[in-house]
């Protein structure tokens, strides 16, 4: 048969199986960010306390977190931790562990950042107008921080979903390994599947990442 | 852990470092020339171009550098676009890095307020001595600690190349996990030299980022 490109996304349940792979990804993603939003709210609670340990204890677990490439992390939990502590985690709990692990450094650092940001005067205001801690906190404080915090954390979101692409590393099966298989399988059927397929799962994580980028441009321009 | 072991693993970590080192600079050399061209055409809002430049930063910014890769690697030799496997890693990191370097220069640009190139011209100023003078200096200091961000965050994204066979650092790693079984030995190695390599330039950054806030330019 002639090579028709394209028609390899097209046969038998391809696509659908793609759409399967992006399914497993878009999991990932999701139970991560719900999971970084909320020990990340915590974490950067955590870095505005004022004691010296707990600052230290921050400052080095944001910044290992940060410096290390995701995929050493990644590699520390599957294979390091697994083989320390002589136990099993599956590539999938790994993959869940450490894109929370990471989610809550940048999360919380977000958070602090967006807390330490509110002027002073706001503080003093609310307490000439006889608020207690508190009522400061409820009222005035939350309120501006949850506003500044909607862009960048939305924003996170597309970065989290596009590090995982990493689990097809330590062996997941998610879009691109499924891809991977797709095209595996159809080698003399269809030679060029690879440009089709790669160019497909390109395509897909754009499909994914673009509208909630916009989404989280729009939202600061309207903030500003 | 065993000293030994790290005592032999070594050399090899070494050699992983300078394929690690060697890929980054390329592609960070690449990657600012991309992101400075693309930046001046959105500056100046040359027509068709800026278009072309504004969808190429969205397919950029909004995919993974590993699907990039696979997708230079494996997908362009079947329209008999055929690259080493060094080009590709480049290729895809300049693809990758080229957006973000465009961002990072072009807000410096833009936070150079319309004030100053108008007193510029009025001074009698041509446009080239406008931007050599008053708007790059000034746009330089503003984005710089973005661009030195920009590199750590592209050293770090390098450590996918290993996924198309190319010997650097998680390469190594991952085959003396698979060969010798000499796990904390080889992760420990793995940490170590991204921190050597890493560290320097993440402190730059912050320091950068102190500094600048300092000068308060443009604002």
């Amino acid at each position: 048969m002639p090579d028709s490109g394209i028609s390899i996304l097209f046969t038998g349940s391809n696509f659908w199986r793609l759409l399967q792979g992006l399914w497993v990804t878009i999991q990932i993603s999701l139970i991560s960010v719900g999971l970084s939003f909320v020990f990340g709210t915590l974490f950067g609670l955590l870095m505005t306390v004022k004691n010296r340990v707990v600052k230290a204890f921050c400052w080095l677990y944001l910044n290992f977190i940060r410096i290390m490439p995701q995929l050493v992390l990644l590699f520390l939990v599957y294979f390091g931790v697994t083989r320390q502590w002589r136990i099993n985690l599956s590539a999938w709990t790994s993959a869940i562990l450490v894109f929370t692990l990471w989610g809550t450094a940048e999360m919380g650092d977000l958070v602090r950042g967006a807390l330490t940001s509110i002027p002073v005067h706001q503080y003093e205001s609310a307490a000439a107008l006889g608020m207690d801690r508190k009522q400061t906190f409820r009222y005035v404080i939350l309120p501006q921080t949850i506003r500044r915090l909607i862009a960048p954390s939305i924003n996170l979101i597309t970065r989290m979903i596009k590090t995982t692409s990493l689990v097809e590393i330590i062996g997941m099966v998610e879009v691109l390994k499924t891809g991977q298989q797709i095209i595996d399988a159809n080698r003399m059927k269809f030679p060029t599947g690879a440009l089709w397929v790669y160019g497909a799962v390109f395509l897909l994580y754009f499909l994914v990442c673009w509208p909630i980028s916009s989404l989280a441009r729009k939202l600061e321009e309207k903030r500003r | 852990m065993n000293t030994a072991i790290l005592i032999e693993y070594l050399p090899l970590f070494a050699k992983a470092a300078v394929v690690t080192l060697k890929i980054s600079l390329a592609g960070i050399a690449v990657s600012l020339l991309v992101g400075l061209l693309c930046s001046y055409i959105q500056y100046f809002r040359i027509p068709v171009l800026s278009q072309i430049v504004q969808v190429y930063i969205e397919l950029s910014r909004n995919t993974p550098m590993l699907v990039q890769l696979f997708f230079i690697y494996f997908g362009l030799p079947k329209i008999g676009i055929s690259w080493s496997r060094e080009t590709c890693a480049v290729v895809a990191l300049v693809f990758l890095g080229g957006s973000y370097m465009s961002e990072a220069i072009r807000s410096g640009l833009e936070a150079v307020e319309p004030v100053q190139t108008e007193s510029a011209v009025s001074l009698g100023m041509s446009p080239f001595q406008v931007m050599r003078f008053v708007v790059i200096p000034q746009a330089m200091a503003v984005s710089f600690p973005a661009v030195v961000a920009n590199i750590v965050f592209l050293i770090k994204e390098t450590s996918v190349v290993s996924a198309i066979a190319l010997a650097d650092l998680m390469y190594v790693a991952k085959d003396l996990i698979g060969n010798d079984y000499n796990t904390q030995e080889a992760l420990f190695m793995l940490v170590m030299f991204y921190l050597i390599i890493l560290l320097p330039v993440s402190i730059l950054s912050s320091v950068a980022e102190r500094r600048i806030r300092y000068a308060g330019f443009g604002y």
